[in-house]
């Protein structure tokens, strides 16, 4: 059902040790813009990119993982880093392939970009965000961050996180507090907004998952807020 | 309904004082004290809550039997090769290290209601201000003429996880070439509506890789049961001509066993099979009927706070209810232990109590990458847990939202599992 954690170690440690060793994939930048769009949802990147439900990722090659200031990354991401997980061609390709195989416990909800040649096309995109090769582009940044417009009233509600507290006992049947994902995403520590614009995008049955529609519909906007002022600030 | 925080408080005060007891019930004994039994999904739920959110102010004595407790959901899925026994097995260790949990494993044997205390077999004796039972189910006895627990190695139920299952898979593994498999279903109420046809698809799904010839035989007293089209669908996609069912209208009501002869008589006719898995009709856990909170098999509840109809200071919670609209599963008895955990903790430290919610959703697997789900949310009415909205996955679904329903389950485990004891 998992990778034993003793295989997750072999396989992170050897990604660690073969650095830049095997030949650089290169793909279509221009395809590979195409393939973002998997992951707009959460992550920005060029131009004015921030963090979002993900980190942004511009100047992301040759960083170490987790070490983007700012970004409150989960702990087997911070570990990963700590251990000296580097982010090439090579580590991103294996990550963005089966995102919990290499660090297990990310709150990356992904579920794998399975094509090679896609993810080649991704890869050679996200490169030109990064310093080496390529310096930052002065384009827009990519990310919509929204599927779903919310009316400007209902963003502006300040949520109880006391009140989100007590009705996260119900979300926290499927979904771990602790933002560990894999088959039921995480949903912790997720800018306010992006989980408003979600659960409205449920609850007006926009975004087709029956059980978050079923779980979304019987929420106020002020329950709403309450459990996104909640989810925020999870440790 | 839109909510502020000042109009909850208010729900949540006008709740509070509604229940029977005062307040604050710690005058006389230090700390109150709330005594659990049954560690599955509403008596670890109900806990380990109790403990967390009360930050030490209520004392929290789990009383369960095993020292590794298997969870019943996944365990077909164990049956047919999907998941490991360890991997459903779960230790009480950490809601005693990080919660203060009193974890005592023994078996509470008498509840003495008029002095609120709890007995056990090892004889201790465990003084209560608010007990929460949740035992689970037990047989009713000679449901199925010629079974009893004594011949539970001949015909396993496997419908307590754990050995039973190893037993019955085992069994499954040893069939006989061209063999045959018979399952006696259970009459409504029981413990997981879908978990005998989850059971008879991973059989299916065992005997079509490893015994192509054998046949499966499904005794139902039922003439409907829970997800019928999506499993029937899923059968003959999948496992075309080697399931049968006879249902009320062949004499699938009228079924005895003998587990001596490994025969099966269905309405006179006698069958020989290789393997016999009877699930009996069911009924509350044992020491649900000791307290005396039993209205014939089940404990009937009041909706608002799982309180047992016959003593304001006893909760049930989970498959030993009697609520209303709930299947009796896993994820009820999680969703009702919260709202009892709230209710028992606002009536003994005055923490606020919010209106109770409840939520159900139920996976079934019925091939490699082909899961199912069933779901509704409920509300508390005056006389029972009612039905608020539900949704069930829909015949001719592709195979990428079958296998991200399969996926999700996986997630929901370790959600549910994280969620009573970690």
């Amino acid at each position: 059902m998992r990778l034993p954690p003793l295989l997750q170690a072999m396989t992170l440690a050897a990604l660690i040790a073969a650095g830049g060793a095997r030949a650089e994939l290169i793909g279509d930048a221009e395809a590979g813009a195409r393939h973002f769009n998997a992951c707009k949802g959460c992550h920005q990147v060029g131009k004015g990119a921030e963090d979002r439900i993900g980190p942004h990722l511009n100047g992301l090659f040759g960083r170490q993982a987790a070490a983007h200031e700012g970004y409150r990354y989960s702990a087997s991401m911070e570990r990963a880093g700590v251990d000296g997980l580097t982010w090439t061609l090579e580590t991103l390709d294996a990550y963005i392939e089966n995102p919990r195989a290499l660090v297990s416990k990310t709150r990356m909800s992904y579920r794998g970009m399975k094509d090679e040649q896609a993810r080649a096309d991704l890869l050679a995109y996200l490169r030109t965000f990064s310093d080496n090769p390529a310096n930052i582009p002065e384009a827009e940044p990519t990310a919509i961050g929204t599927d779903h417009s919310v009316a400007p009233e209902i963003l502006a509600i300040q949520g109880d996180p006391d009140y989100g507290e007590y009705l996260s006992s119900e979300c926290v049947s499927c979904h771990q507090a602790d933002g560990t994902g894999g088959g039921i995403p995480s949903i912790t520590r997720w800018p306010e907004e992006d989980f408003v614009v979600a659960m409205h995008a449920y609850k007006d049955k926009l975004r087709p998952h029956p059980v978050m529609q079923m779980m979304a519909g019987r929420l106020s906007n002020e329950e709403i807020a309450a459990l996104a002022a909640y989810f925020k600030d999870l440790e | 309904m839109t909510l502020n925080r000042r109009t909850f408080m208010a729900v949540g005060t006008a709740a509070a004082a509604t229940l029977s007891a005062p307040a604050v019930l710690a005058a006389g004994h230090g700390k109150p004290r709330v005594v659990v039994i049954g560690g599955g999904s509403g008596g670890a739920t109900a806990a380990r809550y109790i403990a967390k959110d009360s930050k030490g102010a209520i004392d929290v004595t789990l009383v369960e039997p095993s020292r590794s407790y298997f969870t019943c959901y996944f365990s077909n899925l164990y049956i047919g090769g999907f998941t490991d026994l360890e991997d459903i097995s779960h230790t009480y260790g950490t809601l005693a290290a990080k919660y203060g949990i009193n974890v005592v494993h023994d078996w509470a044997v008498d509840v003495d209601r008029a002095a609120r205390t709890v007995s056990l077999a090892g004889g201790a004796v465990l003084p209560y201000d608010k007990l929460i039972l949740s035992p689970g189910i037990d047989f009713v006895e000679d449901a199925v003429p010629g079974w009893s627990v004594a011949a539970q190695n001949a015909m396993p139920h496997a419908y307590k996880a754990g050995s039973q299952s190893e037993l019955l898979k085992a069994q499954i593994t040893a069939m006989p070439e061209g063999g045959r498999f018979a399952m006696v279903a259970p009459p409504n109420p029981y413990r997981c509506p879908p978990g005998p046809y989850e059971r008879i698809s991973m059989v299916a799904n065992v005997l079509s890789r490893v015994n192509p010839t054998a046949k499966i035989l499904l005794v139902d007293p039922k003439e409907k049961f829970s997800k019928q089209a999506l499993f029937e669908e899923g059968w003959q996609r999948h496992y075309g001509g080697m399931i049968e069912r006879i249902g009320p209208d062949f004499g699938g009501e009228n079924v005895s066993v003998d587990p001596d002869a490994m025969t099966i008589d269905i309405d006179g006719m006698v069958e020989k099979v290789d393997v016999c898995n009877v699930i009996p009709a069911q009924k509350a856990g044992k020491i649900a009927d000791m307290a005396g909170v039993t209205d014939g098999r089940w404990a009937p509840v009041n909706a608002a706070d799982m309180s047992s109809k016959a003593d304001p200071d006893v909760h049930v919670l989970g498959d030993a209810a009697a609520q209303g609209d709930m299947p009796k599963s896993g994820f009820a008895a999680n969703s009702q232990a919260k709202v009892c955990a709230m209710a028992v903790r606002g009536a003994l430290t005055g923490s606020k109590v919010f209106p109770a919610k409840f939520t159900n959703t139920c996976w079934s697997l019925i091939a490699e990458d082909d899961g199912v789900k069933v779901g509704a949310t409920y509300e508390a009415t005056e006389e029972k847990i009612a039905k608020v909205d539900g949704f069930i996955s829909q015949t001719g679904e592709d195979a990428a939202t079958r296998k991200a329903t399969y996926e999700e389950s996986v997630g929901w485990y370790a959600g549910i599992t994280t969620d009573m004891f970690s």
